[in-house]
């Protein structure tokens, strides 16, 4: 039986020293019980000779130097997995909370993973269609990507990433899927938007929620993510399922991770934040992917609120160097009641290239993807200039761009969060907005392309100015 | 013989500390505990030694043992490395999935390079030949593409007592044996070097050929020479990852050697899936047959990463010493330090700037220096280079960046990528006005030997025409572009014709993704002209909008897909503009 240690020497916010251990190991996780006999847990973060630190993730609250009792597993945090973990909501640590007994597990595995290898790792290349225009034409989501949302408090992120998991799917395929949802430090009201969204939609029983509100402890959201993850790897790559995992709010996350840092008095890097965010991010984000021969996938659409709007703040920015492109959620769009508010110039999906085209959404989705990001760019900057020296100061052509401008923003970017558009959808607007620009204008489309596809859109206008007149 | 020992005492992460490890060295490599974990001695202090550890070290603790080997942390050279892809510390990672699995599991550990392949190999020397270091042995055809030369040791110089003769060898056969001075050695197919220490040579020479990479705006505007050193900062989403990966696709080097440093996993997956389809345009053979991979990704151990860039360029070093030209690309070199300043924190060293170790600036200057056009050992005087191009990823692309300000500092070439230009959907999104190449000049003879005597001058003009446009934008911000004259308004258009139809290419478009430098010349050739007749149709009183909207122009802008069999096409369009020009003024003259 293992030993009970009452040397605890030091209790410092979430960390506690104990003296005299003897053979504690880094990363072990270790019982702790309190004085009225309530049990704590924690996990070694540094161990020198016979001295340990412990970080406690339920909090030090209630902690006394003389009655407190420490015992060590030998283990790190793992977590029991089943195939009957679909359809349970957990709290932040792992524990259920839907009123149910704990999953029989049939396998345990520790929650930090070890690194895919990269040579095991198979190229994201399927087209996930969600439905939302911005986002399937122009930034296109794939099996195995890591796609976070860049969001401001107060946009609607929680509506965008429902509706993505409502109406994601790969198409022509009947395959097994399934959400993974994990809420760090979220308001009460935005995890029971969630779940009750999933409980309308069905999409309850295949998914797997992990729960840590605002008032939770803060050190358990540092578990909370790889909880998520690690029970996703195990629906992906043991059970050969499709996985969809929403992380929400990274912010939050890396707020905890700073918390733990400043208790250790740790040199800090950019705004308080530790060093090794970057790295520690990393171990996240990398979770997803394909592995060559397993049919499984995880696809991560982490949530982060960029503190004042700021894109080169440390959480989204690290984020931007991890991840395989952002949606960037615009407060300029929200207030033109525009949804959902995805501002697609700064917005980009790294793996776009090799998801899309013939045999995967359609062969002119390339070019005409090109030449809406231009013409809006091209229309943008004529806007600005317009409202800067007034209409009169641009060229005819330039107008003309002006106008795309906003009729992509009202007709392309916008659709209703119940509305499900097909690519073909997302295409055909984008040719009939593109149909307005001189046809000499379209340089990033090739010639074949415009003569097949471009040609009914120009009659249709044709035929409008004709009655018109 | 029995492993010496030592004592854990602290485990703080990837820090280890050990005490009375026997005859402790600076950067020997260590094994921690039972589970053998790669380890590197990075600092000593009385019988405490600090060891950085290139795995997790959950479930180690205080009182396990450490083993240490007498050796620096040394990567294998030998037949085997082209085409392979390694980890941080040079473990094999396809040998690694076959025995261990799609995850890394630590403590796996495999040779770098195989031990029962046989290799062809053909001796170059006979029995009684003086040799010196860096001498060929004998060499191997390590795949289509590359000869791989097995040359004399450094160290080693004397007479050739023994050669095998031709015929099938592993690498761990004893080659030749060599009797020197100090006594015979034995050479195999195979040896090993130190990653901290730079492989010698005889002399550096100056730069004089520009490595081309069939990227307009680079080979055009700001080279970068064989042997030379360039970085690539930007903002994330800025292509730094894409230029990085063209560049090893299409810059005529004999050999690549690709880091990819606390970067992402799948952009390691995508070379490997891309790489073996491609032909290298000169050779015709899968580019995959010229490349070395070295992958340590974001979530893989921090300090294998801090390793990593040392064991791609002793690789490169070694190609070099063979007498080929290397280009190493390193995406990205911030990561690298930042997997420094990890390891300086856990050290609690004192900070410097930013919290990076204050020696983080001489660390990536000897980095850096590591490249270079050289004159490699040997008895026969033979030249070769390594060119060396980093990515820097600075925190919210600010520039004044410590890393970015160090290597700033060193390398002579220095591209700068902006994101407008990205949101714009511009690639390569490099700032033509904040860029710089300082090997420019220098190359200037051989590009008007290349490419033609007026290049230069053309390159010049279209420069100067993108400054002026900047300066008549700032203009038109004030006051409309109404106010400005013809001319002006011209020197904007052309402008225009230079970024979109030049600088703009399209790294997954077939015919775009590649320009060779005819084919560049021909299409600067092409504005250049219409430039020319545009002013000449404007003095004779050509409305400029007529100009604009002359058809030639959408044969311009669609230039860049003719393929590069097809060049005559250029003779046709610029016969088209001459007449299309003609008739305009035609129409002026005669009303």
């Amino acid at each position: 039986m293992a030993k009970e240690y009452i040397t605890t020497r030091n209790i410092a916010g979430p960390l506690i020293v104990v003296d005299s251990v003897e053979k504690a190991t880094y990363g072990e996780i270790v019982e702790i019980k309190t004085a009225d006999g309530s049990i704590k847990r924690g996990q070694v973060l540094e161990v020198n000779r016979d001295r340990a630190l412990i970080q406690v993730f339920e909090g030090t609250s209630g902690l006394n130097l003389g009655d407190t009792k420490i015992k060590f597993l030998g283990r790190g945090v793992e977590i029991g997995l089943a195939p009957s973990i679909l359809g349970r909501i957990f709290d932040g640590f792992g524990n259920p909370i839907d009123g149910n007994p704990p999953v029989i597990p049939e396998k345990k595995s520790d929650i930090n993973g070890v690194p895919m290898n990269p040579y095991a790792r198979n190229y994201p290349s399927e087209f996930i269609q969600t439905g939302i225009s911005a986002i399937d034409g122009l930034n296109t989501l794939v099996r195995g990507q890591k796609l976070p949302i860049f969001s401001g408090s107060g946009l609607p992120h929680a509506q965008i990433a429902a509706q993505i998991a409502r109406q994601a799917k790969v198409r022509g395929e009947g395959e097994k899927f399934a959400v993974v949802f994990a809420a760090m430090g979220v308001t009460f009201e935005e995890a029971n938007y969630f779940i009750n969204d999933f409980k309308e939609t069905g999409a309850l029983e295949r998914s797997v929620m992990f729960i840590n509100l605002g008032d939770d402890p803060v050190i358990e959201r540092i578990a909370t993510p790889r909880f998520a993850l690690t029970t996703a790897e195990y629906l992906a790559f043991d059970l050969d399922m499709h996985v969809l995992v929403i992380l929400t709010d990274m912010t939050n996350y890396c707020e905890a991770l700073r918390e733990i840092s400043a208790a250790r008095k740790e040199v800090p890097g950019r705004r308080g934040y530790p060093g090794y965010m970057y790295t520690d991010l990393a171990t996240m984000y990398e979770r997803a992917g394909r592995i060559k021969g397993k049919k499984g996938s995880i696809t991560q659409i982490p949530i982060l609120t960029m503190p004042e709007d700021d894109k080169t703040h440390p959480i989204p920015d690290l984020t931007g160097y991890i991840t395989e492109g952002q949606i960037f959620l615009s407060r300029n769009l929200h207030q033109q009641a525009i949804y959902p508010p995805i501002d697609v110039l700064p917005s980009l999906s790294r793996l776009k290239d090799k998801g899309i085209g013939k045999g995967k959404t359609r062969e002119d989705h390339s070019d005409v993807l090109n030449q809406l990001f231009a013409a809006y760019a091209r229309g943008r900057e004529a806007r600005e200039l317009a409202t800067v020296l007034g209409e009169s100061a641009l060229t005819k052509t330039d107008l003309i761009f002006v106008k795309f401008a906003d009729r992509f923003e009202q007709e392309f970017v916008k659709q209703d969060p119940y509305e499900d558009r097909s690519i073909e959808e997302t295409l055909d607007i984008g040719w009939k907005l593109l149909s307005m620009i001189p046809v000499g204008e379209l340089k990033r489309i090739r010639p074949a392309f415009i003569e097949k596809y471009l040609k009914k859109y120009l009659k249709q206008e044709e035929e409008a100015n004709a009655s018109q007149r | 013989m029995e492993e010496r020992t030592g004592t854990i005492v602290k485990v703080a992460g990837p820090l280890v500390i050990a005490e009375d490890i026997p005859g402790a060295k600076m950067y020997e490599m260590v094994y921690v505990s039972n589970k053998r974990l790669f380890g590197e001695i990075i600092e000593i202090k009385g019988n405490l030694s600090s060891i950085q550890v290139y795995e997790d070290t959950s479930g180690i603790g205080p009182g396990d043992p450490v083993f240490s080997t007498g050796m620096p942390l040394s990567v294998e050279l030998g037949p085997g490395m082209i085409g392979s892809i390694y980890d941080g510390v040079q473990r094999p990672l396809d040998v690694l999935k076959e025995k261990y699995g799609d995850f890394i599991v630590r403590g796996s550990y495999e040779p770098a390079l195989n031990r029962t392949k046989k290799w062809h190999f053909k001796p170059l020397v006979n029995k009684g030949d003086e040799v010196v270091q860096g001498d060929v042995l004998g060499e191997v055809q390590e795949t289509l593409a590359i000869t791989h030369r097995i040359l004399v040791p450094v160290g080693i110089s004397g007479k050739v007592k023994e050669i095998v003769k031709e015929g099938d060898y592993v690498v761990e056969d004893v080659i030749a044996k060599i009797e020197t001075g100090n006594g015979t050695k034995e050479v195999k197919m195979y040896q090993k070097w130190p990653v901290r220490i730079g492989r010698p040579y005889l002399k550096k020479l100056p730069p004089v050929r520009p490595l081309i990479t069939g990227q307009r705006v680079i080979d055009a505007f700001f080279p970068i020479a064989k042997g030379g050193t360039a970085c690539v900062p930007g903002p994330f989403g800025s292509g730094k990852t894409v230029i990085q990966h063209q560049l090893s696709k299409w810059s005529d080097a004999d050999i690549i050697i690709f880091i990819g440093c606390g970067e992402r996993g799948n952009e390691m997956t995508d070379v490997l899936t891309e790489f073996p389809e491609l032909k290298d345009p000169r050779s015709g053979r899968p580019l995959m047959e010229r490349t070395i991979l070295i992958a340590n990704t974001s979530n893989m151990p921090v300090a294998a990463r801090e390793a990593s860039v040392f064991t791609g360029i002793t690789m490169g070093e070694y190609f070099r010493d063979m007498g080929y030209s290397v280009a190493l690309m390193a995406d990205s070199t911030s990561r690298w330090a930042e997997a420094m300043r990890e390891m300086s924190g856990r050290l609690e060293e004192m900070p410097g700037e930013e919290g990076y170790p204050a020696y983080l600036a001489s660390r990536i200057s000897s980095f850096y220096e590591r490249a270079g056009r050289v004159i490699v050992l040997g008895s026969k005087e033979k030249e070769a280079t390594l060119s060396v191009i980093g990515a820097v990823s600075p925190p919210g692309g600010d520039l004044s960046d410590p890393v970015v300000q160090a290597t700033l500092r060193t390398v002579r070439v220095f591209w700068s990528l902006d994101a407008q230009l990205a949101y714009a959907r511009h690639f390569p999104s490099i700032h033509w006005l904040r860029s710089y190449s300082l090997y420019a000049d220098s190359l200037a003879d051989f590009y008007r030997k290349e490419m033609g005597e007026d290049w230069i001058d053309m390159r010049k003009e279209a420069m100067r025409i993108l400054r002026r446009e900047a300066e008549l934008q700032e203009m038109v911000r004030l006051v409309g572009i109404d106010a400005l004259s013809s001319s002006d308004r011209l020197t904007m258009e052309i402008a225009r014709s230079i970024r979109e139809d030049f600088l703009q290419q399209n790294a997954f478009m077939e015919e775009d993704t590649f320009t060779s430098l005819k084919k560049q010349y021909r299409m600067m050739k092409l504005i250049h002209l219409f430039y020319e007749y545009a002013k000449e149709a404007l003095e004779k009183g050509v409305d400029l909008d007529k100009i604009v909207e002359l058809p030639v122009r959408v044969d311009i802008s669609r230039a860049k897909l003719i393929p590069e069999d097809n060049l005559e096409k250029f003779d046709e369009i610029e016969k088209k503009m001459q007449e299309e020009f003609d008739s305009l003024i035609k129409e002026v003259q005669y009303g």
